[in-house]
């Protein structure tokens, strides 16, 4: 059995002010952001391989961060993705497969831009995946979540104490997967891009997993902003001695 | 990679911080600690029990400098992912003309540097130990706290007259119990008094060869040699007794740690040609012979045990808060089981 970490950097959106490279490349405390998500995942003892899936208009400039930052390290693999979240969970999936296909293989998939994970969260995520198939990080919400179906008006209020907000990792049984995934039919997957959807939709019960505020998606440039804030450490200087 | 830190910011008052991890260089190692144990200097930062002007330049700080863990990282491969190690608190400074640990320029994990209050810690790779998997991390948490006795013994036996009939140990708390069991495990023909007030910790101390409380004791030339493992208000009054009971040219082992100063009757010294001689900062080598005892001596490491009062386990910043206020009123060591 081994265990996978897939970094799920398919996405080429910018939405990031003037910045024209996908989000995941931008620094942070000096750093691409993806090289502190891949950081925490070559590090922790619980993960065999981390997989990075990679937009193949990128895969280069991936390659380069690679060769740049983990030079010789054979835990990291990168592999071109498709061109949007369930192809590139494909891809990572069909090297997870390449190389050691047991049907008791994990995969660990987090964003790129989530570099805030916490090594504990990947614990509990390989923990909670070995022993129910499939989990999900979540935290409860403290924003009152309200659902439209029609954009227009509020069709439905959730009970906010029965409410979270979907973080990453997701983690599940790889095997499973794929039987899940190769079930859906083509208008499914057209509408359900998250991977623990799919597994709720063919009747699994997904677990959760406890997240944290700081887990945050940098999606817009206000998050960069707060991430860079968050980095602003004057005592850094203590830990190069 | 970022990881998080938990810091003082003021007295009784810890928050998150990120730190940038960096697995990069040959140097250091990427280490999880996963047991931390806390020590009396922690308390008196957390407590506010430093002076203002120190708590004021030192904070926000990571406490905790007694602590062991798991190898993550390790470009060197000297160690295996998932290794066990102790971790030294101390990042020695150039001068190596005096003793590691007391250069001028050295540091000291939750003193002037942050310590292990840290979901991964950045660290030279000559400043950890290894250790075997099958010894309990809750006492390997403490080596360094072990290391101290060790270090004092060393100093001890290299600098004290070689008559070593019979030794005082001034103390009823840890660091007592850990000088009496190093003594014990390097001098089993000693005899080895301890001096204490408080008769539930002395119960303790049921392996040494007589146990009295601080009313109990006699002047007059009693012991070759004694250790003050008191500090504190306690200070001076243990010293006096020392100085009452020791045999001429004895010595005195200092390691108790006072905020004031501590009045020492000076014409008994010159007239007995005492020795005082202060040890409380342990080097790589004493953390290695610490670990060689306890991976060696069962006895030794069955004893360390008794020294656990509380385990408390560590899920956020309020378990923290709550670990502190155990030690409080805790009779010996508490220790944190990090899973934060």
């Amino acid at each position: 059995m081994m265990i996978f970490a897939g970094v799920l950097a398919g996405g080429t959106g910018t939405r990031m002010g003037n910045y024209t490279i996908p989000k995941q490349f931008l620094t942070i405390a000096d750093r691409p952001i993806i090289a502190h998500v891949i950081d925490k995942f070559i590090v922790h003892n619980g993960i065999d391989k981390v997989i990075v899936g990679v937009n193949a208009d990128w895969y280069q400039y991936m390659t380069d961060i690679q060769e740049k930052y983990y030079k010789g390290m054979d835990k990291l693999v990168v592999v071109p993705g498709g061109s949007d979240r369930n192809s590139t969970i494909n891809a990572i999936v069909a090297k997870t497969k390449e190389i050691s296909g047991s049907s008791e293989d994990i995969l660990v998939t987090h964003d790129a831009v989530r570099p805030f994970v916490t090594l504990k969260m990947i614990s509990e995520n390989i923990d909670a995946a070995k022993k129910y198939g499939v989990c999900d990080t979540v935290m409860p919400a403290t924003d009152t979540i309200v659902y439209s179906s029609n954009g227009e008006y509020i069709t439905d209020i959730p009970l906010r104490s029965s409410t979270y907000q979907g973080q990453t990792p997701q983690s599940f049984n790889i095997k499973l997967f794929e039987e899940v995934y190769s079930s859906m039919t083509e208008e499914e997957l057209k509408v359900v891009t998250d991977a623990c959807k799919m597994f709720m939709l063919r009747g699994h019960k997904v677990h959760l997993v406890e997240g944290s505020v700081s887990n945050m998606k940098i999606t817009y440039p206000y998050d960069y902003k707060i991430a860079q804030i968050m980095m602003e450490n004057p005592e850094d200087d203590m830990f190069t001695v | 990679m970022i990881c998080l830190q938990y810091k003082l910011v003021k007295p009784f008052v810890i928050e998150t911080f990120f730190n940038n991890v960096k697995p990069e260089g040959t140097s250091h190692l990427i280490v999880r600690p996963e047991k931390l144990s806390i020590c009396k200097a922690d308390m008196r930062y957390y407590f506010g029990q430093r002076d203002a002007a120190v708590l004021h330049s030192r904070l926000p700080m990571a406490l905790i400098h007694e602590a062991c863990g798991r190898v993550m990282y390790d470009p060197t491969g000297k160690y295996k992912s998932g290794d066990k190690v102790v971790l030294l608190p101390n990042i020695p400074g150039e001068d190596g003309f005096y003793a590691e640990n007391y250069r001028l320029d050295s540091l000291f994990r939750s003193s002037r540097a942050d310590g292990f209050m840290q979901e991964a810690v950045r660290i030279r790779h000559a400043q950890t130990v290894p250790y075997r998997r099958d010894l309990p991390d809750e006492v390997m948490s403490f080596t360094e706290f072990i290391s101290v006795g060790v270090h004092a013994v060393n100093s001890f036996a290299k600098t004290a007259h070689s008559r070593r009939n019979s030794i005082g140990v001034w103390g009823d708390g840890s660091l007592a119990y850990v000088i009496c069991c190093v003594l014990k495990s390097l001098y089993p023909q000693t005899k080895i008094t301890v001096t204490g007030l408080n008769p539930g910790k002395l119960q303790y101390f049921n392996f040494v060869d007589e146990v009295l409380t601080v009313n109990q004791v006699e002047k007059g030339a009693k012991f070759d040699h004694t250790f003050e493992c008191v500090g504190g208000a306690g200070s001076g009054a243990a010293v006096e007794q020392m100085i009452d009971t020791l045999c001429p040219q004895g010595t005195i082992m200092l390691l108790g740690v006072s905020e004031e100063p501590v009045p020492i009757n000076t014409r008994m010294v010159l007239e007995k040609g005492l020795t005082l001689l202060g040890r409380s900062r342990s080097g790589k080598e004493d953390f290695e012979q610490a670990v060689k005892i306890l991976q060696s001596d069962k006895t030794f490491l069955a004893r360390m045990k008794y020294l656990i009062s509380a385990e408390v386990e560590i899920e956020s910043i309020n378990d923290i808060s709550k670990a502190f206020e155990t030690a409080k009123t805790a009779d010996f060591k508490v220790v944190l089981d990090w899973n934060i």
